[in-house]
């Protein structure tokens, strides 16, 4: 059965994703097997149900097969220089408060090249949501070591296996301040949309890693099989705890991957503190930056 | 043995939800996640190659989707999604219970 076969549905049913993708740029580059397409979908499905206006949710990617996902998406994205996706939000949610700003990439650009930007956005509070797409690897480059690379798997530069100790990235996050930390396979679809949604309405440094396969590299290296072998990996070995230790959360290679939410908490935010004190020692002389931006104008 | 299972409580007001799965055949990649976690097993991968040169799944249990949306959440391609269909059978396909001394 498909939609070309029934001509009549084809007119009247279209897929439900329809309005949020750019659909001049369907099919996406991704390869079969690979996870982002499934956490684009759950991206979606969260801000479809959390009834945000779309014309105020501005997606950041960086470089790389996750940093893809701002061009696909219809909001407003931004496609930015390798690693530098944090440090572009910062500016746009700084400029442009009444903005939900997320910041939708891989692993090599938020915590490789990016790492200083991110270790210091979680310190700073900033009101971001990172959705982080992990897949151990630099995919787009052909299968480079990576941060996230666990010990003893191959990769394009390491073919006798890793000897660098990967981030648990989850650890790294909340040890630096994130307010909200958690952490998701591309199998668990419901929870992560949930967990999206639930991040939306926080406030702060929000941070969803996502692991996801990278059949063509990383598992193709390591010869694990394909997408859908990963997924049952996933399926066997994902262990849910919410409100678990981080510092647990470290993955070895084929090793438990640990799931949950593992931070949930309130701290005041960047814009808050910075309002708060230039408002305690300048007082009425001190302007906070209007919710729609506009100071740059020339007003 | 499906004269053990249990019966819901509300059996006889909750009709199940009943979908009926499109697949956009161009699209799919072939990557088998819907075939392969659709609970009510209704995927199967297509003999037919599509206009990639990939495996599109296909429907082999008519009538049992239950819209549970599975598949169209974990398919990375955006390729196929389910609809309910307005004519749901009432829940009285559910096996009745005919267990001895218990009042149906």
């Amino acid at each position: 059965m498909t939609v070309e076969a029934r001509p009549d549905y084809a007119e009247t049913v279209e897929h439900p994703m329809t309005p949020f993708l750019r659909m001049d740029r369907i099919p996406h580059v991704w390869c079969p097997g690979c996870g982002i397409g499934t956490v684009v979908r759950c991206f979606a499905s969260a801000l479809e149900k959390s009834g945000i206006d779309l014309d105020k949710v501005s997606v950041v990617s960086g470089i790389g097969c996750a940093g893809r996902t701002a061009g696909y998406l219809k909001l407003d994205g931004f496609h930015t220089a390798h690693g530098r996706a944090i440090p572009f939000a910062t500016g746009l949610k700084l400029g442009r408060p009444e903005l939900t700003v997320t910041v939708l990439s891989g692993d090599g650009d938020l915590v490789g090249i990016g790492g200083n930007h991110f270790i210091h956005a979680a310190r700073r509070n900033l009101d971001l949501l990172v959705v982080l797409i992990n897949n151990f690897t630099y995919g787009m480059t052909g299968g480079q070591n990576g941060p996230t690379t666990p010990l003893s798997a191959r990769s394009s530069t390491m073919p006798f296996g890793n000897f660098e100790t990967p981030f648990n990235l989850p650890h790294l996050a909340a040890s630096s301040g994130a307010p909200y930390v958690a952490r998701w396979t591309s199998l668990h679809v419901r929870r992560l949309t949930w967990s999206i949604e639930e991040a939306l309405e926080r406030k702060g440094f929000r941070f969803i890693e996502v692991v996801a396969p990278c059949p063509v590299l990383y598992l193709r290296l390591n010869k694990l099989g394909d997408g859908v072998q990963r997924m049952r990996y996933y399926h066997d070995e994902a262990e849910i705890r919410n409100g678990a230790d981080p510092g647990d959360a470290a993955i070895d290679f084929q090793g438990k991957i640990l799931c949950g939410v593992f931070v949930d908490e309130e701290r005041p935010t960047y814009q808050e503190l910075m309002d708060e004190h230039y408002g305690n020692v300048l007082g009425d002389d001190y302007v906070p930056m209007p919710l729609e931006g506009g100071m740059l104008g020339g007003g | 043995m499906s004269t053990f299972w249990r019966r819901p409580l509300d059996a006889d007001r909750v009709r199940p939800p009943h979908g009926e799965v499109l697949i956009l055949a161009d699209r799919c990649k072939g990557c088998e996640f819907c075939v392969e976690f659709c609970p009510k097993d209704v995927l199967a991968m297509s003999k037919d190659f599509n206009r990639k040169g990939y495996h599109p799944p296909e429907v082999v249990k008519s009538g049992v989707c239950m819209a549970c949306n599975l598949c169209e959440t974990i398919c990375p391609e955006f390729a196929i999604f389910t609809t309910t269909t307005p004519e749901s059978p009432p829940a009285a396909a559910l096996p009745a219970p005919v267990l001895e001394g218990v009042a149906p």
